[in-house]
């Protein structure tokens, strides 16, 4: 079958190499631009909100491109994720597109259902070994991955050639995306450590830390969080992301997780609120503890998790005395309206950092 | 020569210019419509705090605040581009250094920043809406024929305000309306207004947060003093509204680059002088054909030379200037 997948940050890497091993052939939807953004908010409900219409419209650029079928995951709990897959579905077939939807329910709910559904993917013969061995490759790819991105952001906020790190990055992308095999995919990576190790850096930069938590969507994909994560990095601060995919699929496919953040969030709010709303407080106090400077919260617009996460904040920032911004995101590509608000905020973290040391508005930085 | 540092905060409905001395007394201020022409008005911004300096003072540094800053920092030869939120605040400090909240209205957006102990602790702008904005007062001023100038004056002449919805602009036109053919008196319905916008903009922007006085009130929006009586009525406190309320941004910049430029021994300004009020700027724009994105990029010459480009999101332009 050809088969496309939702887009979302560099896991795209994984999914090509984890279809076309299955025996499919993995349409790669363009990575996110205005088009598909058109192609989104022209095609699904005004009030959507915006991980939706970009899926939408990445469907749409996927089946110009000749899919026939949509592998994606489910949700549970009230959030509209847990839609997004039959509505999809229904949009795409009045417009006269008729795909096959896969959708991966979390296994740990209904393993019934999960191996129903994940059956369709795999050849009808296809043996054990052989199944864990394709498995187990786009897992490490996808640790890979994650592990030289983790290792980018490190390096990136005491670049000395701005732009540089993100080039690098890129390069490392292709050389794993290029490895098929174990052994392959491990030089990969070793090669991509040495190459974003040769950076040059300022050793000595002090750094502020502050942690980028929100809705899963927003947080992985860059085109429509406006890649805050590199904008931070680049004003001088480490930036850590609270998702990253392994993460994610450790934590909620493979076994019952995220224990510690929600042990964290418990002493206010005990609900599952749908989505990533209570990941959202969890995360923020985790980020206190770990002597974080500041949390950069991110949201849809409209997203009832995140809004009920918001309302919560204000106590948590408060009570372990930690300073949070919260920026939703919809459909507006300027740039401008968040760096304002991103400058604004460092400045702030500076001004809180070196309050003892007496050095009011000394952190301004020459143009 | 004295010494002067310029600040100029370029916004979407005004561009202000401060210029301060070594004592950090204002020399000259000059606030002018943006008008849709930034570099324009920067221009004739240039020439006339030019013309109000007179002979005699040398600027020794230049910073740029306001939405359209990277652009003034490129025009004029900036040394500082800062945020208009540090640099409102700054300002506020300046003028009133025991502040704790600061309100600020201005064309397109509205803030409001808490400080304590001169330290700015937390901050929001309103992200989606326009309904307590500047723009939208003055939108209704003139449909309702009245100087924006006068819209205060007549606030305070009201009798009975009426109740405006104030959450959206949309909703509050048509409600003004409907009063409006209902017979209601004009003063009743701006004073309605002033008191919609306060209450959307406290319970919008400042939802969530603890708002102590004293209370600083600045902007062009606080010349208003139907908005001025809004806010002690809510609030029970009089906001202070500092004598440069209109060039805030302009002066907390200004402020900014001061101490930047006297903590550097051997700093040497980029500015390029108040000639540049003369050189021909030519801004262009192109749809980049790079990638789908088809970002528009956008092109600034000064006297026939590239000096910058932006817009871009991948860098392939702007990494040129």
């Amino acid at each position: 079958m050809r088969i496309t997948f939702p887009y979302m940050g560099h896991s795209h890497w994984v999914f090509r190499q984890l279809l076309s091993e299955l025996g499919h052939e993995p349409i790669v939807p363009p990575r996110p631009t205005k088009r598909t953004l058109d192609y989104g908010t022209r095609y699904a409900p005004e009030f959507a909100c915006i991980p939706f219409k970009v899926l939408l419209g990445s469907y749409l650029e996927a089946i110009e491109l000749g899919a026939e079928a949509v592998v994606t995951t489910g949700g549970v709990g009230p959030c509209r994720a847990g839609y997004y897959a039959p509505l999809h579905q229904r949009i795409l077939a009045d417009l006269g597109y008729d795909l096959d939807f896969i959708v991966l329910e979390p296994p740990l709910r209904n393993l019934k259902d999960f191996y129903r559904q994940l059956r369709k993917l795999f050849p009808p013969r296809i043996g054990i070994g052989k199944l864990l061995g394709i498995l187990s490759r786009a897992w490490v790819k996808l640790n890979a991955i994650d592990y030289l991105e983790r290792l980018s952001h490190q390096i990136r906020p005491r670049e000395l050639e701005p732009g540089r790190t993100t080039k690098v990055f890129e390069q490392c992308l292709e050389l794993l995306g290029a490895a098929t095999t174990v052994s392959e995919m491990k030089a990969a990576r070793e090669e991509g450590r040495r190459l974003l190790a040769e950076i040059p850096v300022d050793r000595e930069k002090e750094l502020l830390k502050i942690g980028i938590i929100g809705e899963i969507y927003v947080v992985l994909e860059p085109f429509i969080n406006h890649n805050v994560q590199i904008l931070l990095e680049e004003m001088g601060v480490l930036a850590d992301r609270s998702i990253y995919l392994a993460d994610w699929v450790r934590g909620n496919a493979l076994i019952p997780g995220e224990k510690d953040i929600k042990r964290a969030a418990r002493p206010y709010l005990k609900e599952l609120v749908g989505g990533h709303g209570l990941n959202s407080i969890g995360e923020t106090v985790l980020y206190a503890r770990r002597g974080f400077d500041g949390v950069v919260q991110l949201a849809p617009f409209a997203c009832i998790p995140e809004i009920v996460a918001k309302s919560i904040i204000p106590a948590v920032s408060s009570i372990l005395d930690i300073p949070v911004l919260t920026l939703f995101l919809d459909e507006q590509t300027g740039v401008a309206g968040i760096k304002t608000r991103l400058e604004a905020f460092v400045d702030l973290l500076w001004q809180k950092k070196r309050k003892g040391a007496g050095a009011q508005w000394k952190q301004v930085t020459l143009a | 020569m004295e010494a002067g540092y310029l600040g100029i905060d370029v916004g979407s409905v005004s561009t202000n210019l401060v210029v301060i001395g070594p004592g950090t007394e204002v020399l000259a201020s000059v606030y002018i419509r943006t008008q849709g022409d930034p570099i324009g008005a920067i221009q004739r911004g240039l020439k006339m705090v030019a013309e109000e300096l007179g002979d005699g003072i040398e600027i020794k540094a230049v910073g740029t605040t306001g939405s359209a800053r990277h652009l003034a920092g490129v025009v004029v030869g900036a040394d500082l581009v800062k945020n208009e939120i540090t640099a409102h605040a700054v300002a506020s400090i300046h003028s009133v250094p025991e502040v704790k909240t600061i309100f600020e209205i201005g064309g397109q957006d509205s803030k409001i920043i808490i400080l304590r102990d001169g330290i700015v602790t937390d901050f929001a702008m309103n992200t989606v809406c326009a309904a307590g904005t500047g723009s939208f007062l003055e939108h209704q001023a003139s449909r309702l024929g009245i100087p924006i100038e006068k819209f205060g004056e007549l606030a305070l002449a009201a009798k009975n305000p009426v109740r405006i919805a104030g959450r959206c602009t949309v909703f509050a036109e048509s409600d003004m309306i409907h009063k409006q053919q209902t017979g209601h008196r004009v003063e009743d319905i701006i004073a309605g207004l002033c008191e919609a916008l306060v209450r959307n903009y406290l319970n919008n922007v400042g939802k969530g947060k603890e708002l102590l006085p004293p209370y600083v009130f600045q902007g062009g929006v606080a010349a208003n003093t139907g908005i001025r009586a809004a806010f002690a009525k809510f609030l029970g406190f009089e906001p202070i509204i500092p004598q440069h309320y209109k060039v805030m941004g302009a002066l907390g910049v200004a402020l900014l680059v001061k101490e930047e430029a006297e903590r550097r021994p051997g700093f040497v300004t980029a500015f390029r002088g108040f000639a540049a009020s003369e050189l021909r700027y030519q801004v262009g724009s192109f749809e980049c054909e790079g990638c789908p994105n088809r970002c528009e990029v956008v092109n600034l010459r000064m006297e026939g030379k590239n000096l910058a480009y932006w817009g871009d999101r991948c860098g392939k332009w702007s990494n040129l200037s």
